[in-house]
């Protein structure tokens, strides 16, 4: 069996800082780590691992030092990963990075066929979770989102059951394999890597791709293959209400407490 | 030449619509306005097509209906399909969907075979007036920045949107429209995905989207066991626990109790804020409320700035103070 984990490097979105006169991102000096929503999609792929045996296989797009994660995955028991870095790639969507992204699945199934591709929810640092539904069309095969857990798999009727999450409730979804799955953090726990893997883990050499690997019309690719486009990046609007400042004429917290008790008391919330 | 359309999907989850449809219809009437055009909701399901007239009522001129058995409930498969073979054939300008569990993956999954661009959670949607272009604006990475993008050349333009953060316009049964009813190709053998069963939440869970009042604590509080402090103003109001995100990657509250964008969009009457900075990810989701009220130890906290009444203090004084003038006017 094959599994592969699209994992995506992200700026570690806790640390960004805008610059206040500017309005613009700065972004030096904020640490890189893999998407936390891709980390348990490589948890469940490793699980099923453990328990049927897969081999599991790691395609991360983005610039050469994001081999790191793929390394990390290593760490934790992937078999292998390829990097996708290319300038053509550089500025790409959504829309770009689906397809790319499915180009280079689809070389991958070339080797070895596959099985499970899994995706994160989505990724920190847009939180669109437009990717794995994006690939799923591509491939044009069964795609069940919002993953927390695979129930069973049976690798005769080539079949996964797994419970999705949705706003009311858990869907239990049969799919057949192929199948794209993007996973959500409920899923499960990430494991510790043991240390000999670790170190392992870093003299591992990922083999990287670049545009010309991978069959791909680069007219899909990068900003050119991008039809979105960002019109402008402004700070955000401060909505233009009154605030009254309690505190400027009040300091007991008996009476700040009084004066906001009447205000809820006159929005008529203490029926 | 037809005129330019704007394609609403009307979320329907086991044959009940979803009121952020007419939340989307209400915009998308506005932008059809705008550009000279017609709005068209699109239903899909299976023993739906009664429903459709609803749709009228809240402002489209057309209703595009595939009823089909394959289409019972929701598979990206399945709707994917039928959706962008009926919006290949009539090439809508514009097209909205709800960023719900379903919204989101249909559009990251339409998009693809159509060749659109698509912006996810948008807070902001117009015409420009110049160019006539979608102008779809949301927060951006990291947080302070508000990002607007459109889409010059690939159709239709796609953009999802949170629930709650439009107004329903009002109901006019007075309005009619037509009814287009399509097919769909793919047959129940062709699916690859097959429903075992749906297990319902329990009826205790929070619905913070509905709640009239809410309390909600950021990192200020410290740690879980200070959530007290905030869970009992909310039971002497009579309202819902909410929070920032940092409480919830931390896990001290469970995902269903946060509020903005990747949290939920909540329109309350009264929303009081302790320990919350205000970042414009909490803040889309909370700036709906009637009155708000924030309490924050640092005077420059973000938060304060969109408060009704602000609280330049600890929250560890402030908080149970309100508890308790509220619970000794109740008691009264
Ligand atoms: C893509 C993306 C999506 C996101 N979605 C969401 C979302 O849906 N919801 C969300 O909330 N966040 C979201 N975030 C995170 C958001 O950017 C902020 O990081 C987060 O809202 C900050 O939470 P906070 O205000 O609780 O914490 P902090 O920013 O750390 O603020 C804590 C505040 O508490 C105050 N404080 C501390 N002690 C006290 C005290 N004793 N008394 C009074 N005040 C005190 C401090 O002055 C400070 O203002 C998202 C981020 C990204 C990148
Ligand atoms: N550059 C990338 N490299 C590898 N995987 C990616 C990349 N971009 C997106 N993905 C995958 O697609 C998912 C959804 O991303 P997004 O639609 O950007 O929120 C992520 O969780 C990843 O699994």
């Amino acid at each position: 069996m094959r599994l592969v984990v699209c994992l995506k490097q992200v700026p570690d979105a806790s640390e960004v800082k805008i610059d206040p006169i500017k309005g613009t991102m700065v972004r030096a000096g904020v640490p890189s780590i893999a998407n936390p929503y891709d980390m348990h999609a490589l948890e469940e792929a490793l699980r099923l691992k453990d328990k049927y045996g897969a081999r599991v296989s790691i395609l991360t797009m983005g610039p050469p030092q994001a081999t790191d994660v793929i390394k990390r995955a290593v760490s934790l028991g992937a078999d292998d990963g390829v990097l996708l870095s290319d300038r053509a790639f550089a500025g790409s969507d959504t829309l770009a990075t689906s397809y790319i992204l499915a180009q280079a699945i689809r070389k991958m199934g070339e080797e070895e066929a596959i099985d499970v591709v899994f995706c994160g929810k989505m990724a920190i640092d847009g939180d669109t979770a437009q990717v794995g539904p994006g690939i799923g069309s591509r491939l044009d095969c069964a795609v069940t989102t919002y993953v927390v857990g695979v129930r069973s798999l049976d690798k005769d009727k080539k079949t996964v059951v797994v419970e999705r999450r949705l706003e009311r409730g858990v869907e239990v979804v049969e799919a057949d394999m192929p199948v794209l799955l993007t996973v959500n953090k409920e899923a499960n726990d990430i494991r510790y890597a043991a240390l000999p893997a670790l170190i392992e883990s870093i003299k591992y050499e990922v083999p990287v791709w670049t545009a010309e690997d991978v069959q791909l019309d680069l007219a899909q690719c990068g900003l050119k293959g991008s039809p979105t486009q960002v019109k402008k990046i402004f700070p955000p609007p401060q909505k233009d209400i009154e605030t009254v400042m309690v505190t400027d004429t009040i300091s007991d917290p008996a009476q700040i407490a009084k004066l906001l008790v009447d205000k809820i008391e006159e929005a008529g919330m203490l029926a | 030449m037809s005129q330019p359309a704007v394609w609403i999907l009307i979320e329907q989850n086991d044959g009940v619509i979803a009121d952020v449809s007419w939340e989307l219809m209400g915009k998308g009437r506005e932008l059809a306005d705008d550009l000279g055009g017609e709005v068209a909701g699109i239903l899909v399901g299976h023993n739906i097509k009664d429903q459709a007239k609803e749709a009228f009522y809240y402002g489209a001129d057309k209703v595009y209906v595939i009823d089909d058995p394959t289409l019972e409930y929701y598979r990206t498969q399945a709707y994917a399909h039928a959706i962008s073979d009926i919006a290949k054939k009539h090439k809508p300008e514009i097209f909205l969907m709800a960023a719900t569990s379903l919204g989101r993956d249909l559009s990251g999954a339409i998009a693809t075979p159509l060749g659109a661009g698509l912006t996810a959670d948008c807070t902001v949607l117009e015409i420009d007036p110049e160019t006539k272009l979608l102008h779809q604006t949301r927060p951006a990475f990291g947080g302070n920045i508000m990002a607007t993008i459109y889409c010059q050349i690939a159709r239709p333009q796609m953009a999802s949107v949170r629930p709650r953060l439009l107004p329903i316009p009002e109901r006019d049964e007075k309005r009619t429209g037509t009814v287009i009813e399509e097919k769909t190709s793919l047959q129940e053998t062709d699916i690859k995905t097959r429903r075992v069963e749906f297990i319902p939440d329990e009826g205790a869970t929070v619905n913070i989207e509905d709640a009239e009042c809410v309390v909600a604590g950021g990192r200020g509080i410290g740690n879980a066991d200070n959530l007290k402090v905030i869970e009992e103003l909310a039971n002497a109001l009579g309202g819902t626990v909410g929070c920032s995100r940092p409480l919830v990657d931390a896990g001290i509250l469970p995902h269903a109790h946060q509020v903005g964008m990747s949290g939920h969009t909540i329109r309350p009457k009264l929303y009081i804020g302790a320990g919350i900075s205000g970042a414009i990810h909490h803040v889309v989701g909370m700036e709906g409320a009637d009155l708000t009220i924030v309490i924050n130890k640092d005077p420059d906290a973000a938060l304060l700035r969109v408060a009704d009444y602000g609280v330049v203090g600890n929250l560890f004084d402030i908080v149970p103070a309100i508890t308790k003038e509220i619970k000794a006017r109740k008691g009264a």
